[in-house]
This record gives structure tokens, C-alpha cells and sequence, in this order.
């Protein structure tokens, strides 16, 4: 269970409580310091808070339910061709293989001729292997307060399986080299009546919107810090959410339209911030704010 | 709107062609196909909103840095849309002013799109001192009117800055939120009391 305190810490680094990460970060300037002093006792009572109920999901991360199920699901034969992601499915590291299959995507699949992350990976393996339909699974892809599709069981499980290991996104490929390249120039395009882009919050350093922390994700530290705790388990509304999940709701505050399903540009984008994050511990399937 | 953007682009593209070589106009051009192809329309948020405008289409394609020239052009154009009240006062309200910039509500394909569209001004600035959760995308705004006076001109930078922010820098990472139509004259006006007005906060 150890393993879970540490996802869970991590989890709080990304949600980016500001007193979590604060005692990193240089002391606040003189002038700035009498204004920011409550607000980062406010954040502490609420890190306090958060710490108390992950001491209490200790002993059962809620994460965990969603990945026995995915388990069962991962080996149970299913779909109109009945058959078992477990004899049909390739990660990339042999059929039915999980082990450390996480943390080496995206890659490319010259079955699919595409650079998949794990979510679009498994989606890809339930519709060819086991010949369910894509548009069914497209039409509710994430979990709300009264249900979690099968996807998100399967990637958590999937995540599980990659804990503690380094993140190793084969940039050598040319292919996946060049979906990191597409999905830099994604993060860099503004548009919108805003005119935001994802660097416009998550390019530079130290930066925040009212209390949260953005990571960078030029850098590798800043990259991890997008990758860690995905899948997470969210306390708002107790529901069990992915990185595809997070890369849409991301675009919806950036006020663009919703990227489709398990499509390129997600993919792209997910290269770009996880092979940015390459070398860095990923630690599992976590829990959010 | 749509007429508008090809009437941007079009006018951004003999720039461009002077504009030297982009590091990665490959990769891109790719991204651009593929974000076309990629997303999907939901609640307000179209697939209009996808289209880059002249002042994104330039920012895009200078990573944010244009050259000298087209920056002093380009805000020129953009602070000559820029529209002032009737009457000429521009002082609103501040404590109006201040429950617009708590609100970071608007555009995103959740929001009501028949509901008012918020200023998010604590999102990224510091403002008044009471408010102790603000972002820092942005400056710190605590007084504002104090360091720089309540002045005729003060406050006219400030409408003109909040009404289209590419007025002053073209790739400001700063919404123009009168040209984008999310914020109307009294709601900037509101705003401007909050940042000059000596009885707000920001000046106390």
C-alpha cells in the first residue's frame, strides 16, 4: 500500500495544491508575501484535508476497484467474437502482455499504421479484436457520477501495470518522432475567441491560474507533472477519469471545440507531453483533487 | 465572424510571405490538418473557433515574436477597433467591476451561452488585496490607479487594454475581451473603475 500513498502524493503534486509544492518553490518576494500569506494558509487547511482522506484511502485506493475490474475485463472473452484482450491484444510488448506497457506508449502500430496511446491502443484492440463497435464506445468514452465505461477499467489496469517504471516513449521511431513534432505545434496553436493555447497556461514556468500550479510542459519536470496520477480517481463527483479525459477538458477551458475520441490529435498531443516527460517514475494510477 | 477571420487571414498573408522561414512549418501544417479533422463541435464551442484570425495566424507563425513591423502595424489595426462609450466616460462601477473579474465563467462548450460571460481577471492578476486567490499569468493590478493616476489617459489605456489587449502587444497571452464580444462597454467600463476608481480596493 505504500505504492498508493506515493500515487497518491503524486496525484496531489499534479492537482497542484500550492502549499503542496510550495516548500519547493523560492520563498515569495517581500512585497508579494503579505497578500499571498493567508491564502497559503487557506491552501494548507485544504492539503490537510486532502492528505486526511488519502491517509484514509490508504488501505484501498479507490483506483483499485476500477483495476480488479479491468482486470476481469482485460481476461474475459467478450464481444461479438468472443475472445479476450489477453489473447488478442499487443501493447506493444507481445499479445496479452501489460507489464510496463504504459509507460512505452504512445508508439507506433504498424497494424493500426498509427501512433496510439494506451486508451486509443485498447479502443483500437476492442473493436478489431474482440469487433465491438467504435461508435458505441465513442459515445460515452468517459466516466460521469453514474457510470464508468469499460475503457477506463482497462486503461487503469493497463496504468497498474507500469508502476514505478520509467517513462520510455520511443522518440527513435520516426513515426512517433514525428507525431511528438505535430503534437508540440498543437500545444503551440492559438486560436478560440480567447486566443489560447495550451502554452499559453502550461509553457512557461512557475505559473498560475488563481491558486493552481501549471506545470510546464516544455520540460521534463513540468511534463511528469501532466502524466502523473493518470488515470485518476477524482474526489469532485467520485469518478475515475483518464489522460484522454483530461487532454479534452483542458481544450474545453481553452474554449475550443471537443477533440474527437481517441483520435490523432490527442494522440499527438499525448506524445508531445509524455515523451517530454521520457526518464521521469511514473506511479501509477492515482488520486485527484 | 467567419467573413471576418478570411478577411484577417487574407490580409495577414502577403505579411507572412516576407516573415523569415519558420522553424518547423512541416510539422505545422501537419497539426493544423489534423486539428481540422480532430475535433468535434459541442454546445457553443463550433468548429469556427478552430480558424485562426490575423493576429493568431501571425502569432502562430512567429512563435509569439513578430518582427518590429508587423507588430506596430498590426496593433495599430487592432486598437482601431477598439469602441469607446457614446458618451465618452469610461469610470463605471468598481464594485460591479469586481464581481466581473471574480467571474471566469463563458465560452467553454458547459457554459449557458445565453448567461454573461466573466472577466477572469483573478485568473491570471493580482488584483485587489482581498482577494488573496489570483492567478499569475499576468502583472499584478493592486494598485493600478495609485502608481499610475486616475487620469483621462490612464484610463483610456485601460478600456482600450481590457477591450483588445493586441492592441498594445499583438501576442499578448491576454484575451481581447470587448473585440471577442464577451465583454460590453459598461462591463469594461465597471473594470476600469476597479483598476482607477481612488474608492476601489486595487487603490486603497
Amino acid at each position: 500500500m505504500k505504492q498508493n500513498i506515493i500515487g497518491a502524493l503524486c496525484a496531489l503534486a499534479v492537482m497542484g495544491g500550492a502549499s503542496a509544492q510550495s516548500p519547493k518553490k523560492p520563498v515569495a518576494k517581500p512585497s508579494t508575501k503579505a497578500a499571498a500569506a493567508p491564502a497559503a494558509e487557506e491552501k494548507d487547511a485544504a492539503t490537510l484535508e486532502f492528505e486526511k482522506f488519502r491517509a484514509e484511502m490508504e488501505e484501498s485506493n479507490p483506483a483499485e476497484l476500477f483495476e480488479m475490474k479491468g482486470q476481469e475485463q482485460w481476461k474475459a472473452k467478450r464481444g461479438p467474437k468472443n475472445v479476450s484482450l489477453a489473447e488478442s491484444c499487443d501493447l506493444g510488448q507481445g499479445v496479452g502482455k501489460v507489464e510496463g506497457a504504459y509507460v512505452k506508449m504512445p508508439r507506433y502500430f504498424a497494424d493500426a499504421d498509427a501512433v496510439m496511446d494506451a486508451e486509443r491502443r485498447v479502443v483500437w484492440c476492442m473493436v478489431e479484436k474482440q469487433g465491438f463497435k467504435f461508435d458505441d464506445i465513442a459515445k460515452q468514452p468517459f466516466a460521469n457520477e453514474t457510470f464508468t465505461p469499460d475503457i477506463t477499467n482497462l486503461v487503469t489496469y493497463v496504468a497498474t501495470h507500469s508502476r514505478n517504471m520509467k517513462i520510455a516513449v520511443p522518440l527513435d521511431d520516426p513515426k512517433v518522432r514525428d507525431a511528438y513534432e505535430v503534437g508540440k505545434e498543437i500545444a503551440a496553436y492559438r486560436a478560440g475567441p480567447y486566443d489560447f493555447s495550451c502554452n499559453t497556461c502550461h509553457g512557461t514556468d512557475g505559473k498560475r491560474i488563481r491558486m493552481q500550479n501549471l506545470p510546464n510542459l516544455s520540460t521534463p519536470a513540468g511534463a511528469i507533472k501532466g502524466v502523473q496520477g493518470w488515470p485518476g480517481y477524482r474526489m469532485t463527483g467520485g469518478v475515475m477519469l483518464t489522460h484522454q479525459w483530461r487532454m479534452g477538458d483542458c481544450f474545453r477551458q481553452q474554449r475550443f471545440p471537443q477533440p474527437k475520441y481517441a483520435s490523432d490529435a490527442v494522440a499527438y498531443l499525448l506524445t508531445y507531453m509524455i515523451g517530454t516527460a521520457n526518464g521521469q517514475v511514473y506511479k501509477g494510477p492515482g488520486i485527484k483533487r | 465572424m467567419t467573413k471576418k477571420m478570411i478577411l484577417a487571414v487574407a490580409m495577414a498573408a502577403p505579411l507572412m510571405i516576407a516573415l523569415p522561414a519558420a522553424a518547423d512549418g512541416d510539422h505545422r501544417a501537419k497539426a493544423i490538418a489534423v486539428i481540422k479533422k480532430d475535433f468535434q463541435p459541442r454546445g457553443q464551442a463550433g468548429l469556427d473557433r478552430l480558424a485562426e484570425d490575423g493576429v493568431q495566424a501571425i502569432c502562430n507563425r512567429t512563435g509569439n515574436k513578430p518582427p518590429d513591423y508587423i507588430e506596430k502595424a498590426m496593433t495599430a489595426d487592432q486598437l482601431a477597433t477598439v469602441k469607446y462609450p457614446a458618451d465618452g466616460k469610461l469610470l463605471g462601477d468598481w464594485k460591479e467591476g469586481e464581481k466581473i473579474a471574480q467571474s471566469g465563467r463563458g465560452f467553454t462548450w458547459t457554459d449557458n451561452p445565453g448567461l454573461p460571460v466573466g472577466g477572469n481577471c483573478y485568473n491570471c492578476h493580482k488584483i485587489a488585496p482581498k482577494e488573496t486567490s489570483f492567478g499569475t499569468i499576468g502583472p499584478s493590478l493592486y494598485q493600478f490607479g495609485k502608481l499610475r493616476g486616475n487620469t483621462a489617459e490612464t484610463q483610456k489605456y485601460a478600456y482600450s487594454k481590457i477591450w483588445n489587449a493586441k492592441a498594445f502587444n499583438l501576442c499578448s497571452e491576454m484575451p481581447r475581451f470587448g473585440h471577442a464580444g464577451a465583454l460590453n462597454e459598461k462591463q469594461v467600463k465597471d473594470l476600469v473603475a476597479l483598476l482607477l476608481d481612488p474608492e476601489s480596493p486595487v487603490n486603497k
